[in-house]
């Protein structure tokens, strides 16, 4: 039966956190953007006792250990994340949790070293899981990753650069967290040879070498982690050292993206809706309303491009629910999930930079949330997959071409 | 709770229209388009579908099934997949029988609903727009005047579907000034005196489908033929009803272009490979598959909200330009993909180009 009313558990949740964005989120969004690097430390401890406390996921993505049946879990994540979003997209990227490494530890790895890297997130001090895979010559191809991890006895040995690791410092320097590395452990195998590998926070090897200063975004920690000689123990290894002939493994590991994808549109959604919600505040003040179904000829230039914006976000945010929910049904969602990503990365993109246009110059000034939001925006345009990267799996499953078939 | 399942019986009604679509939709398609005409056929066996009678009450002699703006929603998306002039055909007799159904009086169902339960396809249809641009039901220039127990109408209308061989038309007229909640809709019987039949109009699209311009002239028909009676109907819902249709019948028409093109481009060889593995031709076929997505996701939303009872304006106006819009440029883009070919009438997708064009005109053409 088609339906789109949330359940009453995922309406409260949604109020729940809709609070928390509204309070704690958006009076500080404007002051960590201005202070980028500074990190908001209360925001972080408040963050963290209400994630111990709460069985509400406030960010976490952290996945269901045993699938047991349809849940809601997927699409309560969705729904939670767009209102965090809507706080501050920053502020959410950077909220303690497990986090991407979480979400591989849990897809990749055994219960044992679920237990062993996740349980820390339920106790003592503010933690955050990163994940690195993004090295400076290799972003979308991940097959190319060249960080190397050999044997060396009782260890793994790690060498190379990652960029772009999302709470890479607040993980590894700031916390008791830990980082999921991508290296190859056989060049020649591929994308079979590359494995993900737990590395402890403070492990002796690797360092912190940068953080970047960023478009957008800019309460969000995005570190460059150099491994030098960094030494690991052998069962730090997500899942099986052998090489496989078949690319399985790696697939396997890919399908994480299966998961994050919805959710990296949900908070493009909340952005987006931050705007546009904004935006129609501001006309309504100024006495303009928007008028649906008026024809053509008597709408203004406004009303329609705000028609476009909305009805561009509603159909985002559609695909994106459906993502989440056929990922709660377990059904395969590799094609949904790749379609909400490159709509909602787009979408909200083009729905914050024509907010900012019909704001005028209250839209561009920083004394307003909007051109912040304008910057926010892009980035979903680009990580977990960028517009063009989405395009091609969604094209390989539609025309069910395999990777070598359509580069 | 969120589902974007259909239910086993939705799924069954929509499997059963898509089977019709293929076999029996699509092998006429381009003759109905090139002649002008419709095999009968055809139309009589989608009627024996129920696609009509279904929701009329058992106690009229219907199938009492419940109506469901999501199920017609599924249904159009079919029924415009294999052919939106013929589609349209099919179901023109929802124009008149569902606003009836849903906001006559008793008298007015007993009256015309029986008609419909019988063997044979009937013709009746809605006069909705004007020949005039834009569509804008607060300037309606079809009037209605009340007079002596009557209602005299006059005005002209246009894309009225089958307006010759209609038993009625439920011609929709202004009662006073101001928006929808002064339209009312007036059942009138052919061979009304005042009510004149134009000649068959002539489309850029729909060329399978009779549409006629209808003019009215001191067209006098009793009280009690007006939709609802006193109470009048409720138009704004009328008009979200066939949005949502038109919605849905868009995405039929785009999802056709889409699969057209998609195998086209896998089997089509240019430079060695099939063009399937440039990405300027993957990409543009992933865009059309995404906003085909979304489009049917929005037509749903906004259906499943009518069928809550929920008056739903907002998101019948966003899905059906929505759906309009990407209408055009999937059918575009499959002409685009397939090259002077696209350009050919061999190839069906400069015809539902043109088809795509008039969703961002259409209304009230069709009703959920």
């Amino acid at each position: 039966m088609i339906d789109f009313e949330l359940s009453p558990e995922i309406q409260r949740s949604r109020d729940l956190v809709h609070m928390v964005a509204e309070q704690a989120m958006r009076p500080i969004a404007r002051e960590y953007d201005e202070k980028e690097g500074e990190k908001p430390w209360d925001f972080f401890r408040v963050m963290w006792e209400l994630s111990k406390a709460s069985p509400v996921d406030v960010g976490g993505g952290e996945q269901q250990g045993e699938k047991s049946g349809p849940s809601e879990r997927n699409l309560l994540t969705a729904v939670t994340i767009e209102e965090l979003s809507w706080g501050d997209a920053g502020l959410y990227l950077s909220i303690p949790n497990a986090g991407l490494g979480g979400a591989a530890v849990a897809a990749t790895g055994t219960p044992e070293q679920e237990r062993r890297f996740l349980a820390r997130f339920r106790e003592g001090e503010p933690k955050w899981g990163a994940m690195a895979i993004t090295e400076p010559a290799c972003g979308s191809d991940t097959a190319a990753i060249t960080t190397t991890a050999v044997r060396d006895g009782d260890h793994w040995v790690l060498n190379g650069t990652k960029i772009f690791c999302t709470n890479g410092s607040l993980a590894v320097e700031k916390s008791e967290g830990f980082v999921v590395v991508w290296a190859t452990v056989d060049r020649s195998a591929g994308r079979a040879g590359i494995k993900p590998f737990v590395v402890d926070h403070h492990t002796p090897g690797m360092s912190v070498t940068h953080t970047e200063k960023k478009l957008g975004i800019r309460a969000s920690d995005t570190a460059t982690l150099v491994f030098e000689d960094c030494r690991i123990p052998l069962d730090n290894l997500l899942g099986s050292a052998e090489v496989e002939k078949t690319t399985e493994g790696f697939k396997g590991a890919m399908a994480t993206f299966d998961a994050t994808r919805p959710i990296v549109a949900a908070s493009a959604i909340g952005i987006g809706r931050a705007a546009l919600e904004f935006t129609r505040d501001a006309l309504e003040k100024a006495g303009i309303q928007i008028r649906y179904g008026a024809p053509l000829h008597k709408l203004t230039a406004v009303e329609r491009d705000f028609m476009e914006m909305e009805a561009n976000l509603q159909a985002a945010r559609l695909l994106t629910w459906r993502a989440a929910w056929m990922m709660d049904q377990g059904m395969r969602n590799n094609l949904e999930a790749s379609m909400c990503k490159a709509k909602a990365g787009l979408a909200v993109t083009q729905v914050t930079q024509k907010a900012v246009e019909i704001l005028g110059p209250l839209g561009y000034s920083r004394k307003l949330l909007l051109e912040k939001w304008m910057r926010d925006a892009k980035i979903n345009d680009i990580f977990e997959g960028t517009q063009q990267i989405n395009l091609l799996i969604v094209a390989r499953r539609i025309l069910d071409y395999t990777s070598k078939e359509l580069t | 709770m969120v589902s974007f399942q259909p239910s086993e019986e939705e799924q069954m009604v929509r499997d059963t229209v898509a089977a019709f679509a293929r076999e029996q939709i699509r092998p006429v398609t381009r003759e109905a388009d090139e002649t002008g005409s419709i095999p009968d056929s055809v139309i009589q066996q989608s009627w024996e579908l129920g696609l009509v009678a279904g929701a009329i009450p058992e106690a009229l002699g219907g199938g009492g099934d419940a109506r469901s703006a999501v199920t017609g929603a599924l249904i159009a998306e079919e029924l415009g997949w294999g052919d939106l002039a013929i589609a349209l055909h099919i179901l023109a007799p929802r124009l008149l029988v569902y606003p009836v159904l849903e906001m006559g009086t008793e008298e007015q169902k007993k009256e015309f609903l029986p008609r419909f339960t019988g063997p044979r396809f009937r013709a009746v249809t809605a006069a909705v727009m004007e020949p005039r641009f834009g569509f804008d039901p607060a300037e309606m220039t079809t009037t209605a005047r009340r007079e002596n127990g009557h209602y005299v109408l006059n005005g002209a209308k246009c894309y009225v579907p089958l307006a010759r061989t209609a038993d009625a038309i439920l011609v929709y007229a202004r009662l006073g000034n101001g928006g929808c909640e002064n339209v009312a809709g007036f059942l009138v019987p052919q061979g009304t005196p005042g009510l004149h039949i134009a000649e068959r109009e002539k489309h850029m699209g729909l060329k399978g489908i009779e549409t006629y311009e209808i003019v009215l002239e001191e067209c006098r028909i009793p009280a009690s033929q007006r939709l609802g009676g006193d109470r009048g109907c409720n138009f704004g819902r009328i008009l979200n009803q066939c949005r949502v249709a038109l919605a849905a019948l868009a995405v039929g028409v785009g999802r056709a272009a889409f699969e057209y093109a998609r195998d086209y481009a896998k089997q089509r060889r240019a430079f060695g490979v099939p063009i399937a593995q440039k990405q300027a031709i993957a990409f543009l076929l992933a865009e059309m598959a995404i906003e085909i997505d979304a489009s049917r996701l929005l037509a749903w939303e906004a259906a499943w909200k009518l069928d809550r009872g929920e008056e739903a304006t907002r998101e019948a106006v966003l899905a059906k330009q929505y759906a309009a819009n990407t209408a055009l440029r999937v059918t575009d883009g499959a002409v685009q993909i397939l090259g002077g070919h696209g350009y050919i009438r061999d190839h069906p997708v400069e015809m539902w180009l043109r088809n795509a064009r008039g969703f961002a005109v259409f209304e009230g053409l069709a009703i959920v």
